[in-house]
């Protein structure tokens, strides 16, 4: 009797989840529906600028900011969080491990405009005494890669942890050295569930939104140099929420709806990477 | 792709012939004992838990020693401490000396990678690692410094014949290990082992995961290893000790801590035991 209650109640869960989301992808799509019909396709990628009040939709600068920002601070936090883990899996010493560990989780809960506001006050002003203006596409770079270290960092812990003993037991009798097992055989076997984090910090890196508003300078233009300011799309929207009417309200819409696809195809990726490592 | 799991098994133990091992690779047959192993004294503890009190033994080169004894009395823990794979656990103390081939394992300048390259080490449960075949063998090798491609390569033939292997998986070395049989991952692991070329093999129940006809075929290629290397097996299995071994050390508890009781020839340990206990272990009266 519990266990048909149970399984009810999981599936009303699973099925709501499930339906919320739906649901979103279904407003998302509704309310760029129009600016889609309205505007062709082509005109995101080929109008000359993004001047919304003038018509012109170009959102190609916006997803060039996106996509740096996100590269970069990938670049950065993807050898930074895995060699975290590895250091507090495999070298430290284990007082100093836990103390590293609970610091990187205090560092995943720091709200993202606390984040915003200190590379606002802090990162972008040295950032500008290294070269004018400060708010840039480093600035941006820097505070997604503290943001998304965390995530990187945990994941690929808990991943390592759950290799069983036996496989470094196995490792360290066939004369590796520390290096060669992590090497040869722990990373490999843990290789799933720090790609999974990997994708989840991309997910969060190209979504997120304040801190990255705060710190980037927005203004809309294809960065070339670190130094240069950028917008992103998830900041674009933010921005212009308030004041967008008619077609600039849907196009907004219209790189909501990128967004999601942008990280919709890194979900896609991570699939396709696991079913091929469990081939 | 999967496996042909039904391939039987016993195929391979009808085919010994089929391939041949190596020729001997170290010295005298056994009725020359020459040690190759010397423990002396050995005591082990974790924390305050004494595993192992005061084992002198010695392994005799190209021979198949069996420790016998039941569950608790220190047998793996023995075993683990020839390849010092006891390093692995923090709370662990070592006392006494363990000499192979005349030098200190336990000197503190001691290169333990060499040691565990020739000290290879066969687990309980097989443990493949997570990839292919291939891989698995390949990879340690790589570690050691093996880069040539063709080396490899016949390395990999090499010990997949030597495993009696290589009829069933050499059109699917790219496959996950993990695809195997229970027995085919145990010969691929006793395998893996072999790449590296070691001089002794550590077994530690080898065959007490696997099925009977698993395990028969593990046992015939343990049987084909003798000679060829130095092989230290822990078995639960009497009967299996008693066929396999040239010699046989039997463990005991006594106030909490393992201790060895006897050792010898296995014929004298099996028929002619000298210690009471001994007796009434092999007769299966006690244990």
């Amino acid at each position: 009797m519990t266990d048909r209650l149970l399984r009810w109640v999981l599936r009303i869960g699973a099925i709501t989840s499930a339906l919320i989301m739906l649901l979103i992808l279904f407003f998302l799509l509704l309310e760029s529906w129009p600016a889609l019909q309205q505007i062709t396709l082509t005109r995101f990628f080929t109008d000359p600028s993004w001047h919304p009040l003038e018509a012109a939709y170009n959102l190609l600068p916006m997803l060039s900011g996106t996509l740096y920002a996100s590269i970069g601070a990938l670049l950065l936090a993807i050898p930074l969080g895995i060699a975290s883990a590895l250091f507090i899996v495999y070298y430290a010493p284990p007082h100093l491990a836990l103390l590293y560990q609970r610091l990187i989780e205090l560092l995943a809960g720091i709200p993202s405009v606390v984040f915003g506001f200190w590379g606002l006050i802090t990162l972008v002003p040295l950032i500008n005494q290294l070269h004018p203006p400060g708010a840039s596409l480093l600035a941006g770079i820097l505070i997604l890669t503290l943001m998304i270290l965390p995530t990187i960092t945990l994941t690929a812990h808990a991943a390592l942890l759950a290799v069983p003993d036996e496989f470094q037991r196995g490792a360290v009798a066939l004369g590796l050295s520390r290096w060669g097992v992590i090497r040869g055989v722990m990373l490999p076997a843990a290789r799933t569930g720090i790609v999974a984090g990997i994708i989840l910090a991309a997910g969060r890196a190209i979504g997120e939104t304040m801190a990255v508003l705060m710190v980037t300078g927005n203004v809309v233009q294809h960065a070339t140099s670190l130094y240069d300011p950028i917008r992103t799309l998830a900041a674009n929207i933010a921005l212009e929420m308030a004041y967008a009417m008619g077609d600039h309200r849907g196009v907004l819409f219209v790189s909501g709806l990128l967004l999601m696809l942008l990280v919709m195809l890194l979900s896609g990726m991570a699939a396709t990477l696991s079913n091929k490592h469990h081939a | 792709m999967k496996l042909d799991v039904n391939k039987p098994e016993q195929s391979v133990k009808d085919s010994d012939d089929a391939f041949t091992l190596g020729p001997l690779q170290v010295g005298p047959a056994c009725c020359n004992p020459q040690p190759i192993i010397q423990v002396k004294d050995l005591s082990l503890h974790y924390g305050n838990k004494t595993a192992l009190n005061k084992v002198t033994l010695d392994i005799y080169r190209g021979c198949i020693t069996a420790l016998i004894g039941p569950s608790g009395c220190g047998k793996t823990s023995f075993l683990s401490t020839l390849n010092r794979l006891t390093d692995l656990i923090s709370n662990c103390r070592i006392e006494g000396s363990i000499h192979v081939e005349d030098s200190d394992i336990y000197a503190p300048t001691y290169n333990l990678q060499m040691l565990r390259r020739r000290i290879g080490m066969v687990f309980q449960k097989p443990v493949p690692f997570p990839f292919s075949i291939r891989r698995n063998i390949e990879m340690p090798l790589r570690e050691h410094g093996i880069n040539q491609r063709n080396e490899i390569d016949s390395i990999i033939e090499q010990v997949l014949r030597d495993v009696g292997l290589w009829e069933e998986v050499h059109d699917c070395l790219d496959t996950a290990a993990l695809n195997l049989s229970g027995g085919q991952q145990q010969r691929l692991c006793i395998a893996r082992a072999l790449a590296l070329n070691p001089q002794i093999l550590l077994m530690d129940e080898p065959c007490s995961a696997l099925d009977p006809i698993a395990s028969g075929v593990v046992e015939d290629l343990i049987t084909r290893l003798r000679g060829r290397y130095t092989i230290v097996i822990v078995t639960h299995n009497l009967a299996q000790a008693r066929r396999i071994a040239n010699y046989a050390a039997f463990f005991w508890v006594k106030e909490r801590a393992g201790h060895l009781v006897e050792f010898g020839h296995c014929r004298d340990i099996f028929e002619t035991p000298t210690h009471q206990l001994t007796a009434a272990y092999v007769s299966g009266a006690r244990g």
